[in-house]
């Protein structure tokens, strides 16, 4: 049986995330306990972590960092043990090295890249609704373009080539999903992307 | 580019959906997840709930039924009417609404957009207006649009977003009900002002309306009731004449 964990520190719509987990279980099958939870014993146990993430950037990092030993878990759970991991919105930007959002915050710096403003041109802030996701490398998440939904104003400005999976345009070119090896990130929301959304999450787990 | 997006709004009393008729794949039209879970499938962009329950105590019955909604929708769902309170915004966001929107408790008091917006972040906090042109200007009403706030639209606009609103959905009280379009020359005098996303509601009655609000009025999405509810029009025609227009639309 999976166990997917939906990262508790006091952030975002989790239980969006957790009841789409369990929406894609009971569709396909499959054995799945989907907790909310930032017990690091849970974390441990479960064989996939999705990280959500709302808000400011630095109100995100500092739930992360104020519960004794979740960053450290999650490390563990990622970096070392390499299991499939998943942020999502500001949950994808901490694993940024850092972020310009209110000034300057260190990110988890998981894979290399910075979190920058999307620059105001003649568009409307934040980037909110539907937009096209393009696959840019060859990745388990999404293999065509499809519309998903976006909600945000800072980007992905990632540094290597080979962790931009898929790109997005509004005004500039962004990174919308980040990977490296098990682990990944996506700027917009799965979970509120009907059934594209749903089959992207889909393939995170098999 | 982003879509433009295309909004069903529900008018839910007691947890019960009020207008509308029964679309053929419904067992319970009343039902306002069924309701909403009829649309998602059928191309909106987004959900909207309106409560216009009377009382307060009824008005918790909304908090069920987002839940419920969000077992089953995965779609963004935004929830208003009557939200008082950030207790009130908390509890339905937790419930899984992904927006609300405030209106009167805006008046009230605006700190709370600038509260709201700091604890849960700006995406969540649509600030709902209803204007109405009075000698030449528009003017901020409450209760349903029946009494005048005295403020003015524009100005009162420009203050919820300096407050961290992050969404506009404007109603036109002059226009809505009418079937006889968006109110063109507000939806533009707003859009103007406006660095956050604006929702133009009240007044479509047709295909060219829908068309006009983006192509004239420059709203970034559609809000409409009736024309949906009774399937006078559907999303996909919306969507299709769009995208025929090249409108950046999702099909």
């Amino acid at each position: 049986m999976l166990q997917i964990t939906v990262v508790d520190y006091g952030s975002g719509n989790v239980l969006s995330a957790q009841k789409s987990f369990i929406k894609v279980a009971n569709d396909n099958n499959l054995s799945v306990k989907v907790l909310i939870s930032k017990d690091l014993n849970e974390i441990k146990n479960s064989s996939h972590v999705v990280l959500p993430g709302q808000g400011a950037f630095s109100t995100c990092m500092s739930g992360l960092n104020n519960t004794p030993g979740l960053v450290e878990a999650l490390y563990e759970f990622a970096i070392i043990k390499q299991k499939p991991f998943l942020g999502i919105c500001v949950g994808m930007q901490m694993l940024a090295k850092d972020s310009e959002e209110n000034g300057f915050h260190k990110g988890l710096g998981w894979i290399d890249g910075h979190i920058k403003a999307l620059p105001k041109k003649d568009l409307k802030l934040p980037h909110m609704g539907w937009n096209i996701v393009s696959p840019t490398n060859k990745n388990k998440l999404v293999t065509m373009s499809q519309d998903y939904y976006f909600v945000h104003s800072y980007y992905f400005e990632c540094q290597k080539k080979e962790n931009i999976l898929a790109e997005s345009l509004y005004g500039i070119n962004f990174t919308s999903i980040v990977g490296k090896e098990n682990i990944y990130g996506v700027q917009f929301h799965p979970e509120k992307s009907s059934s594209q959304g749903l089959k992207l999450l889909k393939n995170f787990l098999i | 580019m982003v879509k433009v997006r295309i909004i069903p709004c529900l008018d839910v009393k007691d947890g019960r959906v009020v207008k509308g008729i029964n679309f053929i794949d419904l067992v319970d039209a009343g039902d306002p997840v069924e309701q909403a879970k009829h649309y998602s499938e059928n191309g909106a962009d987004e959900i909207c709930f309106l409560d216009i329950s009377a009382s307060l105590e009824k008005r918790n019955t909304m908090v069920q039924v987002v839940e419920k909604t969000a077992n089953e929708v995965f779609i963004p769902l935004t929830v208003g009417g009557g939200i008082s309170s950030i207790d009130n915004i908390h509890s339905l966001l937790k419930a899984g609404a992904d927006k609300t929107s405030i209106n009167s408790a805006a008046i009230n008091n605006p700190e709370i957009v600038k509260k709201a917006s700091e604890y849960f972040g700006n995406q969540c906090i649509v600030v709902a207006v209803d204007a109405k042109k009075m000698n030449n200007d528009w003017y901020v009403f409450s209760h349903g649009g029946t009494k005048n706030t005295g403020l003015l639209a524009l100005e009162w606009i420009e203050k919820v977003q300096k407050f961290g609103a992050g969404e506009i959905l404007l109603t036109s009280m002059d226009k809505d009900g009418t079937k006889s379009g968006f109110d063109l020359e507000l939806l533009k005098a707003v859009s103007n002002i406006l660095e956050i996303p604006l929702i133009a509601s009240g007044g479509v009655g047709s295909l060219k309306h829908f068309y006009e609000g983006v192509n004239t009025g420059k709203a970034n999405a559609l809000l409409a009731a009736s024309v949906f509810h009774f399937n006078e029009i559907s999303i996909k025609e919306v969507k299709e004449y769009l995208f025929n227009k090249n409108i950046e639309i999702r099909l």
